[in-house]
């Protein structure tokens, strides 16, 4: 077990779902009719310890911990202290190593001043808030319920308590939003104290809210020459701004990277506590049952909520490969491909897509107008 | 009683011609005769009522799903005459009901004396029986008009009564009035087919010619050959030669249908019935030749052969390349059963290998595809029907042109078009629709009558090509379905035609070339490179559309490069499900064809090859 290893931690949980989500998570109401978050997130801490037992018996002789996620759902929703009992227990088992990053998603509208501190305590040390836009009829749209001015405050405090990398989350391309908006959430973010970005295009997911109101014909997506734009904008703002893409949805200050994700995207070790967590552990890939009240079930009855596995095949291996390399700066190496998928390349090359520069250095890198024909050319290289 | 036991009727080979009565009934699709049809079968017992199924005769699943006839068949019915008392055969040469069929109809009208003229009297008569009936008044046969379903409510025996009437120079009180439904009427149909009807007449003691009028493919028996004796006599015992290639075959079985097989010694003169002679190909049999004996042959052919001749051109392309192999033996396995279907392998660029087939017209075309669709279970794009164009190039050199593509680029003195005669017949409503349909689309008006007061019959001259391509459609919606088309291929004649050729960045697209009139190439042109704008995916570079006459460029249009194609989206730890996306992505880029470098895929070759009113039957069936 020679690989690094991380692990996230899924809080399936929200007040409200937004029309725009298609993450696993759930209300209160959806769990147990009349409830709260109280009521039916009772005992859920205690379930991922006993989860991270059966990991403990899996990953005998692994290295220390190298990062910790906790996405969601809203992980804030869970009271600092309950959070800190599983990262208690980890540390106990696996061993945190010492430049450890931990960090948690949150929602600027549920955190004070108090909370953020009381996280920082527990060793949560890298925090990113959900902002999506700074244009009120945009969170409108995707039904956030923020106020803008929330993110200031939170982006502060976390300052404030000790969180030295603090980070935002933009989504582009929703309905309604105009370049101007855009403009304005890009510079709103940037006037933040943060060190990280991540801004994701907004994909329509079937069977959201937002899928259905589109297919009624209640809004329109915007085309993607637009959303192409506001790419290219968001890159040369972050840029000047001293954010540099590290991959083609994450910039960051130098340092403000985040391992968790290149963890991921480097094929490192990883096991996903909670409902629908994804697991990679050396080539094989599992996940847990999706609903909270499976996972709830199988844990009590000492089963294991692994739901199904994959082992990846050599061609599945390199297709992920392809896939998380090309979206990193330092690309793919060309001596890793066929000559046949090289060539299929040239046009790229001559239309500007890969950089020259790094091709003759033996690299495969996607240039500003290349990043965002990503999909089109892992399809070239891997037909 | 006027049925008669079968045991005890007069038998093949024995029956003399004077007891004989050959007849076919001429009626348009749903006029109702298949339901008459099995009702005889029902009044003269030879079907018992236990085994009656609703259109006993028509064979195949096609039939039956479109009511239409595509091949003939012939029973023979024992009656006894309710007005002489006498033991009569008759004999029921079913007709196919199609204007693509009309060399098969003239057949199987020389086999007989007489023929039901069956008018649904809530529709009155429609183009194809009209134009079956001239064939059949052609020929000399004796006509029966015959109203059916007069049980329906609404019913109109007068009004087509005096129509039939001044068709045929009879009186309105002539016309028998029948419901196949029903059965009234039935037995005095019957009774009055022996008496109108004349024997056939022939030479019992001459060398025997028979003439062949339906031809079928029996995976068990081999080519079933239906004929109809006209002199001497068909045995088991003889060798058998047709007329047209000199070729001997040995008679394996000589029988009468009644409407199952029946082996019986021979045939005589006047007699209808079948042999089989182990030949495996409908080609070495075909309708209209004469079949005559080896050892005492007949010197003169019977009148009217004609090889069949392919009107209507298209490609035929699996959607999946690997089943072209499949597509070969569907072809070959179905040719054995239709002398009339042609082909030959063909190679687009854009749709990879295929075969070109020639067809007698649309239906014939409609008909084979569907078999090889639901008969080989496979998926074809076919391309927009074709005719056979006649180029005289610059160096006097004549040139056959059944492929668009094959149209030469370089001088061309002439070009020389199919012309059809067109009738339609409409209420008289709609005159002004169909003058300007036809109009539209180059014809000439050769006349036009009143059959009765607000019905009429309007002539046209037009080339093949126009009602090729979607007439009937048209013809349809712009008359809310109440006209009725036949025509007859009369010729050929020069058209001002070019070939426009659709390019893709510069590069031609073989399957989407035309050759249109002149006058007509720039709609064309503007109608393909728009629709095809619409159906092509943007490409990582512009793709221009272009439409051309020759270097000419008369259309074009402009795909826009792409310019963002990646989903900027978080996965989190299930990259799994982004490596599925992208698998199926994957398999969709596998499906595009390759025009030079633009992906196209094969869903945008189907929706530019086909009308829209294609798509809408496509959609109907789906519905359906």
């Amino acid at each position: 077990m020679s690989r690094p290893l991380s692990f996230y931690i899924h809080i399936p949980y929200c007040v409200k779902r937004c029309g725009y989500c298609d993450f696993n998570t759930y209300t209160p109401g959806e769990l147990k009719a009349g409830s709260d978050i109280a009521e039916v997130s009772t005992g859920y801490i205690d379930l991922l310890i006993t989860e991270s037992k059966i990991a403990k018996g899996k990953l005998q002789g692994s290295k220390p911990i190298e990062t910790i996620f906790f996405g969601g759902g809203t992980p804030t929703l869970m009271e600092p202290a309950d959070l800190g009992r599983v990262l208690d227990s980890l540390k106990s088992d696996f061993g945190f190593a010492t430049n450890i990053e931990i960090t948690i998603e949150a929602n600027p509208d549920t955190v004070s001043r108090e909370k953020l501190a009381a996280l920082r305590n527990v060793g949560i040390n890298r925090i990113s808030f959900g902002m999506q836009s700074a244009a009120t009829h945009v969170l409108a749209v995707l039904d956030r319920t923020h106020n803008p001015e929330n993110v200031v405050k939170a982006t502060n405090w976390a300052r404030e308590v000790g969180f030295d990398q603090v980070s935002v989350d933009l989504i582009y391309g929703t309905p309604g939003e105009t370049i101007e908006d855009w403009r304005a959430t890009i510079k709103s973010a940037l006037e933040l104290p943060i060190t990280h970005i991540s801004a994701y295009a907004l994909i329509v997911e079937d069977g959201t809210k937002l899928a259905a109101q589109v297919k009624r014909g209640e809004i329109v997506i915007p085309d993607d020459d637009q959303t192409a734009d506001k790419y290219l904008i968001a890159d040369e703002e972050f840029s000047k701004a001293g954010f540099n893409w590290y991959e083609l949805s994450n910039w960051s200050k130098a340092g403000g990277e985040c391992r968790h994700n290149i963890a991921y995207w480097e094929g490192a070790n990883w096991w996903g506590l909670g409902p629908g967590a994804h697991s990679h552990i050396d080539g094989e890939r599992f996940w847990n049952v999706k609903h909270p009240n499976a996972y709830r079930e199988r844990l009590e009855a000492d089963q294991s909520p692994i739901m199904d596995s994959e082992v990846l095949s050599f061609e599945q291996k390199e297709s992920e490969r392809v896939m998380l390399e090309i979206r990193l700066p330092g690309g793919i190496a060309k001596s890793s491909l066929t000559a046949q998928s090289l060539a299929r390349l040239e046009s790229y090359l001559t239309g500007g897509q890969i950089s020259r520069e790094y091709w003759d250095q033996g690299q495969i890198s996607l240039t500003l107008s290349g990043r965002l024909m990503a999909d089109r050319i892992v399809r070239e290289i891997l037909l | 009683m006027p049925a008669i036991d079968l045991a005890k009727a007069p038998q093949p080979a024995s029956t003399d011609p004077a007891q004989i009565r050959n007849f076919c009934i001429i009626a348009h699709i749903d006029h109702g005769k298949s339901t008459l049809a099995d009702r005889m079968l029902g009044i003269t017992e030879v079907v018992e009522q236990r085994n009656m199924r609703a259109q006993y005769l028509d064979r195949m699943d096609i039939e039956r799903e479109r009511g239409i006839t595509i091949k003939s068949q012939a029973v023979r019915l024992p009656w006894r005459s309710g007005i002489d008392g006498q033991e009569y055969i008759l004999n029921m040469i079913d007709t196919p009901g199609h204007v693509d069929f009309t060399y098969e109809v003239s057949r199987s009208l020389a086999a007989c004396e007489g023929a039901v003229l069956l008018v649904d009297c809530a529709q009155g008569i429609e183009a194809q029986t009209l134009a079956n009936l001239y064939l059949a008044m052609e020929n000399n046969l004796t006509i029966i008009p015959v109203l059916n379903k007069i049980d329906l409510p609404a019913a109109q025996p007068e009004k087509f009564a005096e129509e039939l009437a001044k068709l045929i120079g009879c009186q309105p009180e002539d016309c028998l009035r029948v419901s196949g439904k029903t059965g009234a009427g039935v037995v005095e149909l019957l009774d009055q087919i022996v008496k109108q009807i004349p024997a056939p007449v022939g030479d019992a003691n001459a060398p025997a010619r028979a003439l062949i009028f339906d031809s079928v493919y029996d995976t068990y028996r081999g080519v079933v050959t239906y004929v109809r004796v006209v002199d001497g006599h068909l045995s088991t015992r003889d060798q058998i030669q047709m007329f047209s290639t000199g070729v001997r075959h040995e008679m394996l079985e000589v029988g009468v249908i009644s409407p199952e097989p029946v082996v019986s010694k021979g045939l005589g003169v006047g007699e209808v019935g079948y042999v089989i002679t182990g030949v495996k190909d409908v080609r070495q049999s075909r309708v209209g030749d004469t079949i005559t004996t080896y050892h005492n042959p007949t010197k003169k052919a019977l009148a009217g052969y004609k090889d069949p001749k392919p009107m209507v051109f298209s490609g035929l392309f699996p959607l999946d390349g690997a089943e072209y192999p499949m597509l070969r033996e569907a072809l070959d396995k179905l040719q054995l059963n239709d002398a009339a279907l042609v082909y030959e392998p063909e190679t687009s660029a854009a749709l990879g290998f295929g075969f070109r087939c020639g067809f007698l017209g649309l239906l014939h075309m409609e008909i084979v595809r569907e078999r090889l669709e639901r008969e080989a279970g496979l998926s074809l794009i076919s391309t927009a029907p074709s005719v056979v164009y006649r180029v005289v190039r610059g160096d006097g050199k004549e040139l056959i042109v059944t492929n668009p593509s094959e149209f030469p680029n370089d001088k061309i003195e002439a070009v020389f078009e199919p012309i059809v005669r067109a009738t339609v017949l409409a209420p008289a409503e709609f005159i002004g629709a169909i003058m300007e349909l036809c109009q539209e689309r180059r014809g000439t008006l050769l006349g036009m009558d009143y059959l009765s007061e607000d019905r009429v019959e309007i002539r046209y001259t037009l080339p093949l090509a126009e009602i090729v391509f979607d007439f009937f459609d048209q013809l349809k919606s712009k008359t809310r379905g109440y006209a009725s088309l036949d025509y007859e291929p009369i010729g050929e004649a020069e058209g001002d035609l070019v070939k426009v050729d659709i390019l893709l960045q510069s590069e031609g697209v073989d399957a989407f070339s035309a050759i249109v009139h002149k006058d007509k190439a720039y709609a064309y042109g503007v109608m393909m490179t728009s629709k095809l704008r619409e159906l092509i995916p943007r490409q990582q570079f512009e793709v221009p559309i272009q439409a051309a006459i020759g270097s000419r460029i008369i259309a074009r249009e402009s795909i826009r490069a792409i310019r963002k194609d990646v989903l900027a989206k978080c996965y989190g730890g299930d990259i799994s499900r982004k490596r599925k996306l992208l698998e199926k992505q994957k398999e969709g880029k596998k499906r595009m064809k390759m025009v030079g470098r633009v992906e196209v895929p094969q869903e945008a070759f189907i929706a530019a090859l086909t009308t829209d009113a294609d798509v809408d039957k496509a959609k109907a069936k789906a519905k359906g």
